[in-house]
């Protein structure tokens, strides 16, 4: 019995300690990252890899999100003969939920996973430990301008996302359901307002902070081996996702 | 002058280091033996702080690097430079890079100063044609040749050694020691190698310590040290595996 209660303790204090590590990891990232010398070239090379380079996967995704809301969102609306109020639908689903949501799901699946196995593999063959042997800050170095990347590309993808989303919807609406061009487009500038792209551009940020967080957090520290590696990836994407719905719960009923 | 008191680490309920005590020369050659899995290279990472240990301190010039901030530590660590196992060159850099790296980061040195001083330390390891190549288009020899020119890109006063010739044929093994001896030579730092490569590493070191059980068993010159009576040196140099050491 006193065994098990010291093993609970042990394991309760270990999540502590981890729970610890994790946020003092942001908070040095954070610090470091409005600390001279700014890495300006390090922020251009990870927009690039962020945003440029996720750029096909979110507009694919982007364009079929937007023409299966184009289709469900006909069919819904159809019951209440409000057809004309599908643009209206779709704009305020993209902007303000499946846009940031999908997008951040996308790069943390493209992006998010290549952060973990890089660092994760610079743990496992000490280029970490190089980088700190040479007084070169690890987390400055290699996590702060991934953050600021990760905040500038994020809100861009998004954007991008629900630009290609509308026009799927359109698309599908419009051109194959014979739903009205005006109707599609007059609903949709009747019933967005700025607080619905203010939330998309909010969430959209915090969900770029969260991916590279976690996925950093999970490489810098990956076991030193090969499975290691592995682990570190497969828990960051879960762990990324897990926490992009837990905190666009918060943030809706915040933000609603 | 490098000094070693008390130094305790262990990993959960392992006790690796159970008070090592230690003195390195300055200018010379010391190179700390012992079988594998003993904690050599875990003393070393607490030479440069990449480790703390639980008790104990390492003096570099007086100071405690072990309670040091890291501002004060980082200024501290540029008097070292790091040869790792695996080279541990950045992979999504050229060898000139690499071996640049270091005076991009740290240093305002103009481009073309850098360039000349890269390419003088590639000559010295002789790998003047391969600036150009990534890490992965290397042999393990040249990692390792192209790991020693970053090391010494700062001038550094101590470098320290980790199994610099593991992996690598005997052939190769003795050029990189004699590389790490030319070095030394045109260099004159402190260093500290790692490394179980007897009796070859004897030759291009001044002092051969040996860590056995948590602590440093013998020091002293290579001659000296083969002649030793203790029975845990005489154990490992001549490779029984009847002895005082634990063997697993």
């Amino acid at each position: 019995m006193v065994s098990f209660l010291g093993r609970l303790g042990r394991f309760a204090l270990e999540q502590i300690a981890a729970m610890g590590r994790i946020f003092s990891f942001l908070v040095s990232a954070l610090f470091l990252a409005f600390r001279r010398p700014a890495k300006f070239y390090l922020i251009i090379h990870h927009i690039k890899t962020i945003g440029v380079d996720s750029l096909s996967v979110v507009a694919l995704s982007g364009f079929f999100t937007g023409m299966v809301m184009g289709f469900q969102g006909y069919y819904s609306l159809r019951k209440f003969n409000a057809e004309s109020w599908l643009g209206s639908a779709t704009a305020l689903g993209l902007l303000r939920e499946l846009g940031p949501v999908l997008s951040a799901f996308m790069v943390t699946g493209r992006t998010g996973s290549a952060m973990a196995a890089e660092l994760g593999t610079m743990r496992a063959t000490e280029q970490i430990d190089a980088l700190d042997s040479m007084a070169i800050n690890p987390v400055k170095y290699l996590v702060s301008p991934r953050l600021i990347a990760s905040l500038v590309a994020m809100p861009l993808l998004t954007a991008i996302f629900d630009v290609i989303g509308i026009f799927g919807s359109y698309l599908v609406g419009v051109n194959l359901l014979g739903v009205s061009s005006g109707s599609f487009f007059a609903g949709m500038e009747n019933s967005v307002v700025f607080h619905d792209v203010y939330s998309g551009f909010v969430k959209s940020v915090s969900f770029g902070l969260i991916i590279t967080w976690i996925c950093c957090y999970k490489g810098f520290y990956a076991p030193p081996m090969a499975t290691g590696v592995s682990q570190a990836t497969t828990e960051s994407v879960v762990l990324s996702f897990v926490l992009i719905l837990v905190w666009d719960y918060f943030l809706t009923s915040i933000m609603l | 002058m490098i000094q070693v008191a008390n130094l305790h680490k262990s990993f959960r309920t392992q006790e690796v280091l159970k008070g090592v005590n230690l003195e390195l020369a300055t200018g010379k050659i010391t190179t700390i033996v012992g079988t594998s899995g003993c904690g050599k290279t875990v003393l070393l990472r607490h030479l440069n702080a990449l480790l703390r240990p639980d008790k104990g301190s390492v003096l570099i010039d007086g100071v405690d690097i072990t309670r040091l901030p890291q501002k004060e530590l980082y200024q501290m660590r540029g008097k070292f430079g790091v040869l790792f196992q695996g080279a541990a060159l950045l992979d999504s850099m050229t060898v000139y890079d690499n071996v640049a790296f270091p005076l991009r980061e740290k240093t305002k040195t103009p481009e073309s100063a850098i360039k000349k001083k890269v390419d003088e330390r590639l000559d010295q390891v002789g790998l003047g044609e391969m600036g150009g190549k990534f890490p992965a288009e290397l042999s393990g020899g040249m990692k390792k040749r192209a790991g020693l020119a970053r090391a010494l890109i700062m001038d550094p006063e101590i470098v320290l050694f980790d199994e610099p010739t593991t992996g690598l044929d005997p052939v190769l093994a003795t050029s990189i020691h004699q590389l790490i001896a030319r070095t030394h030579d045109t260099f004159g730092f402190t260093g500290v190698l790692v490394s179980h490569t007897i009796p070859q590493v004897f030759d291009i070191s001044d002092y051969v310590a040996m860590l056995a059980n948590g602590v440093i068993e013998e020091i002293s010159p290579p001659k000296n040290f083969c002649a030793s009576q203790n029975p845990v040196v005489q154990q490992f140099i001549q490779g029984k595996t009847e002895g005082p050491l634990d063997v697993l």
